[in-house]
């Protein structure tokens, strides 16, 4: 175990995958560049050489295409964008074929492909630098879709998606990149498909994903004070997702909210509450909630960005009033961080 | 002959998926398959029956799969428009116009890294120069230098549209693949031997590790777009056209020029005819008897399971 931020965290696993199978190449725009997308593809292109880590053509579409012809004859590739915005360029090689090969041609050959995407979040990023589509990418049958948290769970699940023989849609949230968290080392693997519970608890499921789970976890620590005591999960997985343990959690808790970093209509959070409401509608202790991104795009100014964000103190907010509580006093404990559009003082912009 | 029978046999209602026959197209895959190795690959379009037959694709799992049956090529999941046949690396087809193409590049890069010196072919249609990644996959392979063929066959129509209200009237595909920076060349895609000695040549030369090349065929589809029938009266184009293109029709020609050559020639063709036929109607009889998949097996096969991936 080693302490390392999230980027650090999937650099190792780059390193480990491309160390271990000499078959897992690793490309993208900018992956070879001084910045090394964030660092997170520091160093490969010197230890494995320009063969098998390349820069690549302004072709998302295409070098999708690549990577499923690669992929046909055995090569693993990686393929990273700075940010998920971009990757819609490419939704007729991921949705088309990546994700039918194996089901259209009988199952006779498997796809193993990750796409390694980032999502951005504040600091004017606006419109087409911050979308959560992992709803979206979750609709097409075929994909797998992971979201991880922690820098441990960065490594063990992007290892776990490189290895996978289906095409994996591997979602970053930049603004958990400088997070810190202890790291195993070695070529660890965390199961797809698993959710983890990050809190235990009785009164309340509050299941999150990526970045939500961050907030999550300040509004359970505040509510515990106020003798709500919340069970937070972190779905890592969003497709499959791990029905064992929501429905489990829930049916402790007799509540849910479900959080999402995307946008409200047709969320993950919606698929939540409808499966939680339509299966434990009967032990239900009140209607299940949920809290997701406004259905408009991300604006850029900082003006157009206060209290646009799902925070803790809107989690807080929302629980208290699930069981009947006062919240006034919610915003003197919860308020949004100043600034509010960075992750940490360590962000300096621009992307 | 495999496409006229499936013509005669589609108005039975046994074939339920739409089917793009390449009737008129026949020289330039049968010239392919004089020219390519088994261990090369191959990717091609919704109208690629006759491309899986030219690379040695199995007859009888092509018609079981039009007919969705088990024993189909892709168990009755994709249909005449998602051929496969791992045998011979006939990798797929794709129902969506450009899909395959990039897929095609990844074949060939996958080569290249492996050092063999397999080559990978792309067969596209005049409509799929018109996409984005058309362009992205040209200039991918030629950036990397990869042991790429692309092979466009210049049919006139994407669908009804006539190339004239698709692409500026006087530029050449080729010449503008040729700007891209990579090798081309145009061929009378009626013309078998001319067809046949370019494709080779083409081949080595793309063996030999000097990059992609690029060819465009003329050619001429005889039937509609998409289905059975002649369309010629529907108004997208006319009869003169398609009596035009089909007098210089390659199988035809040819047939006629063995025969003036000497009657040794003509019973051979002959025996060719019957011994194809023969394939085509066994064939048909082993789609037919075969059994259809169980509707369950519709929920197989989403995911590929843990384990050495192909």
């Amino acid at each position: 175990m080693t302490q390392k931020t999230f980027s650090a965290a999937i650099n190792e696993a780059l390193h480990e995958a491309m160390q271990a199978d000499p078959t897992v190449i690793c490309y993208g725009l900018g992956v070879t560049d001084p910045k090394a997308v964030f660092n997170t593809t520091h160093n490969l292109e010197k230890q494995f050489g320009v063969e098998r880590v390349f820069d690549m053509p302004t072709s998302e579409n295409a070098m999708t295409g690549v990577a499923i012809g690669a992929a046909l004859n055995g090569i693993k590739s990686v393929v990273t964008h700075q940010r998920l915005d971009f990757f819609l360029l490419a939704m007729d090689q991921i949705v088309n074929g990546a994700a039918k090969w194996h089901y259209m041609f009988g199952g006779q050959c498997s796809v193993p492909i990750t796409i390694r995407l980032i999502i951005g979040r504040g600091w004017g990023q606006g419109p087409t630098h911050s979308q959560n589509l992992q709803a979206w990418f979750a609709h097409i049958p075929g994909l797998k879709v992971v979201m991880p948290t922690t820098p441990e769970d960065a490594k063990g699940m992007l290892l776990a998606s490189i290895f996978d023989p289906n095409p994996v849609i591997f979602l970053e949230h930049r603004w958990l990149h400088n997070t810190l968290g202890e790291v195993p080392d070695g070529s660890v693997r965390v199961l797809l498909g698993k959710a983890k519970i990050v809190k235990t608890g009785t009164d309340i499921t509050i299941v999150a994903m990526s970045y939500m789970t961050v907030e999550a976890i300040h509004a359970a620590n505040y509510l515990g004070e106020k003798g709500i005591i919340c069970e937070v999960i972190d779905l890592r997985t969003i497709k499959p997702l791990d029905w064992e343990t929501i429905m489990g959690s829930v049916t402790k808790t007799g509540r849910v909210l479900a959080l999402d970093s995307g946008f409200t209509t047709g969320s993950v959070a919606g698929e939540i509450v409808a499966r939680v409401a339509m299966e434990k509608f009967s032990i239900l202790k009140s209607a299940p909630e949920r809290l997701a991104m406004p259905d408009v795009p991300e604006p850029t100014s900082p003006a157009l960005t206060k209290g646009f964000y799902v925070r803790a103190a809107n989690v807080a907010e929302k629980v208290m009033k699930m069981f009947g509580k006062d919240t006034s006093d919610v915003k003197k404990y919860l308020s949004e961080p100043i600034p509010h559009d960075i992750p940490g003082k360590w962000f300096k912009g621009p992307f | 002959m495999v496409e006229e029978e499936i013509s005669r046999r589609y108005p039975e209602g046994e074939m339920r998926c739409p089917v793009h026959l390449s009737t008129g197209q026949e020289a330039i895959p049968a010239a392919f398959a004089l020219s390519i190795r088994k261990d090369d690959f191959v990717v091609s379009t919704h109208r690629g029956h006759a491309h899986y037959l030219a690379k040695g694709g199995d007859l009888k799992a092509m018609i079981a799969e039009i007919y969705g049956k088990a024993t189909g090529c892709s168990k009755g999941k994709g249909g005449s428009m998602h051929l496969i046949d791992l045998n011979v690396n006939f990798m797929g087809t794709s129902a969506i116009v450009g899909n395959s193409i990039p897929v095609g590049v990844g074949l060939a890069l996958s080569a290249q890294l492996k050092s063999t010196d397999q080559i990978s072919c792309i067969f596209l249609g005049d409509g799929a120069v018109e996409e984005g990644v058309f362009y992205e996959s040209v200039n991918f392979a030629a950036v990397r230098k990869l042991p790429v063929l692309f092979i466009c066959e210049n049919n006139l129509y994407s669908v009804y549209s006539p190339l004239a209200v698709r692409q500026p009237k006087n530029r050449s595909i080729a010449k503008m693949v040729d700007a891209m920076g990579i090798d081309t060349g145009t061929c009378n895609g009626d013309d078998i031997y001319a067809s046949h000695k370019l494709m080779q040549d083409t081949v080595n030369k793309v063996r030999s590790g000097k990059g992609p090349s690029f060819i465009e065929f003329s050619t001429y589809r005889w039937r509609e777009h998409c289905g059975h029938s002649f369309d010629n009266e529907i108004g997208y184009r006319s009869e003169k056209e398609f009596l035009e293109w089909k007098s210089k029709d390659p199988l035809i020609n040819l047939e006629e020029s063995l025969s003036k050559s000497g009657v040794e020639l003509s019973k051979k063709v002959n025996s060719i005819k019957a011994s194809i036929n023969s394939e085509v109607m066994a064939a048909f009889e082993f789609a037919e008897v075969s059994k259809f998949p169980d509707h369950l097996e519709a929920y197989q096969d989403v995911y590929a399971k843990e384990g050495p991936s192909k």
